[in-house]
């Protein structure tokens, strides 16, 4: 079974690279990354504050717009494909299980975006041999950021497979995607914007991914985000699944 | 393959009505029926991908409901249209096929070797899938079916857009086939059950209305058939009347008229070729052409089906 799941993820992570797309995507997320380490810099150039280099890097503006909007883009295809074209008939009367069709599709997708990321420590690297300052006061912020960056990106990750695993359009399914990691971002920043009642302001501050970021970036350690994005992943996997085996009966 | 009382329901619809039949081993069927009498539905059924409404089908004593991942071992389903991954070349698609299936290291490679020959795809091993004209794309879905070498072959309109060249040597193929594993396969060309198989099913409105050999059904339908007749005659009202007289004949048509040459067809219960040629003896017609008409099978599928009209 082992053996079957290492097949389908290769083959899930190939199947990333023929498509020109991929390039494309990772093309401008390099240009993206680049520019949001030169916002952060020219922030903390204009006034100096005791955010850390890395800290700036995980909260500008062009860093979350950017997030949220590679989720669509990489998971729309998965399943959404698979339909359209008819190979999940040939895939699903292979002696393959479906859990490791939706897991290996997840994963495939979660390497991936471990890759769009993965340059941005260099940038880091960079400033440091350059300038001989240091991007953050000790490794902890890194591994925070990086940290929670794949903890939340987990998530919403699995969410753009749900969404996916919905529909035979890609479009659809990106626009669905789309629609509920936004809602769920936003929900986080309702604690910012509005005044609401202790209690809402509370829940929205506990489910802020803007929350998240900034208190690990800094190189906190709190178990209870992790727990959260850990959970949710598993549950939103689970639905997938579901949804998945639901679309073969139903048929 | 034993199936019994296979039923497949969607809302509203019964596709599938209760189906039972056996496919012994080594046997080539056909499964023939018009478009939308469910023979698709039930491959799918058979094949392990749609669930049944109801009904138990076994192969190599496997439940393919129950036992559905071991059931798939034996089988080899090639869906109708046969869906591709249009990005991956005929050798890697193959590969993956392969590891999916469990067919590894040497044996792959030997498998590979076998079915590129079988298949006739060594020369377009490495070309991208999206290049591949229709046939050979039915050659690549046909060898993938191979690779773990089941028992049982289940092929959905195996010929389906393809040219007649190309037909001739996916038939050829697939009789070749027959002598190591048992195929079921669709079609609603009835020549190719002919050439091909060597029983039938025929499934009409989800129900299955005949299971025969090719021959049976046609010896069946061969006590009627038709004789046309060609002679010159002034006045075919004559002819066609005193034809009418003989025994064996139901009814008579003038089918062609030019110059004073006469075509008739008759529909006949068994055959007057002699009386008619005594009869043209008699009566001193120049005769031209005498012949019976064998009923094809294409006529049984039309009657057993009461094909409507488009």
């Amino acid at each position: 079974m082992i053996r079957r799941f290492h097949t389908l993820l290769r083959h899930e992570i190939g199947h990333y690279f023929w498509s020109p797309l991929t390039y494309i995507v990772l093309f401008f997320y390099l240009l993206l990354t680049g520019f949001i380490f030169h916002a952060a810099l020219t922030v903390l150039n204009a006034n100096p504050s005791q955010y850390s280099l890395v800290e700036a890097f995980f909260s500008t503006v062009f860093f979350w717009f950017g997030f949220i909007l590679i989720f669509p883009l990489i998971t729309m295809r998965l399943f959404s494909e698979e339909y359209r074209m008819g190979t999940i008939e040939t895939l699903m009367t292979a002696p393959i299980r479906s859990g490791e069709v939706v897991l290996s599709k997840f994963f495939a997708a979660f390497f991936f975006y471990i890759i769009l990321w993965a340059p941005s420590l260099l940038y880091f690297v960079i400033f440091e041999l350059k300038t001989g300052a240091h991007a953050a006061s000790a490794v902890g912020p890194y591994l925070g950021g990086y940290g929670i960056l794949l903890l939340i990106g987990m998530f919403y990750i699995s969410i753009g497979c749900l969404a996916s695993a919905l529909t035979s359009s890609q479009l659809v399914a990106a626009a669905v995607s789309f629609s509920l990691i936004t809602i769920l971002f936003f929900m986080g920043l309702l604690s910012l914007a509005l005044n609401v009642n202790p209690f809402l302001r509370d829940l929205t501050e506990y489910l802020s991914a803007i929350e998240h970021m900034m208190e690990f970036s800094q190189g906190l350690f709190d178990s209870r985000p992790i727990i959260f994005y850990l959970s949710m992943t598993v549950l939103t996997l689970y639905l997938t699944f579901q949804v998945f085996q639901y679309r073969r009966w139903r048929n | 393959m034993i199936v019994e009382k296979l039923t497949k329901c969607y809302a509203g619809t019964t596709a599938v009505n209760a189906i039972s039949f056996k496919v012994n081993k080594g046997d080539i069927v056909g499964f023939l029926g018009p478009n939308g009498a469910g023979k698709s539905t039930t491959m799918r059924m058979l094949a392990s991908y749609l669930p049944p409404t109801s009904g138990v089908a076994t192969v190599a004593g496997y439940d393919i409901f129950r036992d559905s991942l071991k059931a798939r071992e034996h089988i080899g389903y090639m869906p109708e249209g046969v869906p591709l991954y249009q990005d991956m070349r005929v050798n890697e698609y193959l590969k993956y096929r392969a590891e999916l299936k469990g067919v590894r290291g040497r044996r792959m490679k030997e498998r590979l070797n076998d079915v590129y020959e079988l298949c006739g795809l060594c020369e377009v091993q490495k070309k991208p899938i999206s290049v591949l004209s229709k046939g050979f794309r039915q050659r690549v879905g046909l060898a993938d079916v191979l690779l773990h070498e089941p028992d049982l072959l289940i092929l959905d309109e195996p010929t389906i857009g393809l040219d007649p060249n190309q037909i001739r040597q996916m038939r050829e193929l697939i009789r070749k086939l027959g002598y190591h594993h048992t195929i079921l396969l669709s079609t609603h060309i009835l020549v190719e059950v002919e050439m091909t198989c060597n029983r039938v099913i025929i499934i009409n409105h989800g129900k299955i209305e005949v299971v025969d050999t090719p021959q049976n059904l046609r010896a069946r339908m061969q006590i009627s058939g038709q004789v046309y007749l060609e002679i010159r005659h002034n006045t075919p009202k004559q002819v066609i009347a005193l034809l009418e007289t003989l025994s064996g004949v139901v009814s008579v048509d003038l089918v062609q008229n030019d110059d004073e040459w006469c075509e008739f067809r008759l529909q006949t219960t068994h055959d007057p070729r002699e009386a008619i040629f005594e009869m043209a003896l008699k009566y001193r017609w120049p005769l031209r052409e005498l012949r019976r008409s064998q009923v094809s099978l294409e006529d049984i599928f039309a009657d057993i089906t009461h094909a409507e009209e488009i």
